[in-house]
């Protein structure tokens, strides 16, 4: 236990006095994630919706492909794009191999298929709600998915918080494509990892206080927004 | 308003589900007379006629021909389910939102958004949430979304059922001006009263065939089959 009150007490130490090297490893945190969750979500939501409106051979196939990915080991992803990244892959002459972008990258595989799985099971529910309406307003493809999109917004934001807390507390595929490479690719996670490797139990209880502390923050932050909206008018 | 949806011609028409015949085959010419309404028991096969014409059913076997193209005759027509589907959105975002995916512009839009809200008793609260309001209101609200268009034909499948005489006059009124502007309603009820004061025409459905297809004043006068003569006496048709 002992351990458990110096690791709260020196996490509160560095919050408190602005540890650089702290703030420095939050922030990369939070960029390499949020990146990450902004691309996925681009790319995870428009295929949801997709998925909901158009039928088509093999739809339930790539449904229950997306669905299964949710479970990809992270490890796993993280060797694939380290292959892929490496200066003898496929992708090694851009360079990216131990930078953020490798990370980010890892990030957005991982948590695709998650954010694309939720976020479909409520557009397909909205879509049945929907469907009659929108198929005898003629609408044309893309407005049908803009418009599931958009008002099942409040739902697509929880995806979004799933895919982030996954991000953010990923550490096995980071730690491969990133290196933990101190002020360059350095996350809290990963720093987690090496410190608790040191022995230094004290510092990584410091920072995984850190990190829950931003995912809640972040939780709170975007349920506090949704709830304004539910009062307000729109 | 020149209508170039009508003749409308259908031939033969069968909707299945499952294999299993809804309705057909289905005979049926119509001219265009305004009010075309659509009566028969539980189950013979009114909403799915009315969706069978509109295209949101199947069409298994059988012909259904417009005036016009396909694609120009969709267009051209609008729908209001039995149960009004509320887009989770204001009823001023659910009235534009027709005019929209059509490329009229946002002020326009609006405007028009106004005009048939207040038209309907709607205007006091634009900025409420359509799946928020009683039946009447939704049914209201989905009535306008289905006219702000202005289509030259407009489903109804049983606009009233259920809704309070107020509301219903409220309905009636707005459909009487829309076939004064040169719309064609075609519409299922189960309100011979409604029937009556809205009818220009009746379709009468039994077990999904068309079994009289009569201006509506010979139709409530003098009803040319047993079954439909007892289905005015409100017997029980088999
Ligand atoms: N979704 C459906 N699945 C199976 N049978 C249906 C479905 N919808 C309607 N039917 C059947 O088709 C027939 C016509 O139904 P419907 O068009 O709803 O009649 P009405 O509107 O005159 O009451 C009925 O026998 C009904 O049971
Ligand atoms: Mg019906």
């Amino acid at each position: 236990m002992g351990d458990f009150w110096s690791g709260l007490g020196q996490a509160a130490w560095l919050v408190l006095t602005f540890d650089s090297d702290l703030l420095a490893i939050a922030a990369r945190s939070l960029q390499v994630s949020l990146t990450a969750l902004l691309i996925a979500s681009l790319l995870a939501m428009p295929l949801a919706a997709f998925l909901a409106v158009r039928r088509f051979r093999w739809r339930r196939n790539v449904i229950a492909l997306m669905n299964a990915l949710m479970g990809l080991p992270p490890v796993v992803v993280g060797l694939i794009v380290y292959i892929l990244l490496s200066r003898s892959g496929p992708f090694g002459i851009l360079g990216l191999l131990f930078t953020p972008s490798a990370m980010i990258i890892a990030q957005v595989i991982i948590i695709v298929p998650l954010i694309a799985s939720i976020a479909h099971q409520s557009l397909r529910d909205l879509w049945q709600e929907y469907h009659d309406l929108l198929i005898s307003m003629n609408v044309t493809q893309g407005q049908k998915i803009r418009t599931l999109l958009w008002d099942a917004r409040r739902a697509l934001l929880t995806a979004a918080l799933a895919g982030f807390g996954r991000a953010i507390g990923e550490v096995g595929a980071i730690m491969i494509v990133g290196g933990n490479i101190d002020h360059a690719t350095r996350v809290l996670t990963t720093a987690i990892a090496l410190e608790t490797g040191k022995g230094d139990f004290a510092l990584a209880l410091a920072l995984g206080f850190v990190l829950i502390a931003i995912t809640i923050t972040v939780n709170f932050a975007v349920h506090w927004i949704s709830r304004t909206e539910s009062e307000g008018r729109w | 308003m020149v209508n170039s949806l009508f003749p409308l011609t259908v031939r033969d028409a069968v909707s299945k589900r499952g294999g299993v015949p809804l309705i057909g085959p289905i005979q049926l010419d119509l001219k265009g007379a305004g009010i075309t309404v659509v009566m028969g028991p539980n189950g013979s096969g009114k909403t799915t006629l009315l969706r069978l014409l509109h295209g949101a059913a199947r069409l298994n076997h059988g012909s259904i021909r417009w005036a016009c193209d396909q694609e120009q005759a969709r267009d051209a027509q609008t729908f209001v389910f039995q149960r009004p589907i509320m887009l989770r959105r204001s009823i001023l975002d659910n009235l534009i939102y027709p005019l929209r995916t059509r490329g009229v512009s946002k002020a326009k839009a609006q405007e028009q958004a106004e005009h048939w809200a207040e038209r309907l008793g709607l205007g006091g609260f634009l900025s409420r949430q359509a799946p928020s309001l009683s039946g009447g209101e939704q049914q209201k609200l989905a009535l306008a979304r289905a006219l702000i268009t202005d289509p030259e034909l407009v489903f109804l499948d049983e606009p009233c059922a259920s809704l309070d005489a107020r509301t219903m006059k409220a309905i009636e009124r707005i459909l009487i001006d829309t076939r004064a502007n040169g719309t064609q309603i075609i519409m299922s009820t189960h309100d011979m009263g409604q029937a009556r004061r809205l009818a220009d025409e009746v379709v009468f459905l039994l077990n999904g065939k068309v079994h009289e297809h009569t201006p509506a004043h010979d139709f409530f006068a003098s009803p040319q089959t047993p079954e439909a003569n007892a289905f005015l006496n409100g017997d029980i048709v088999e």
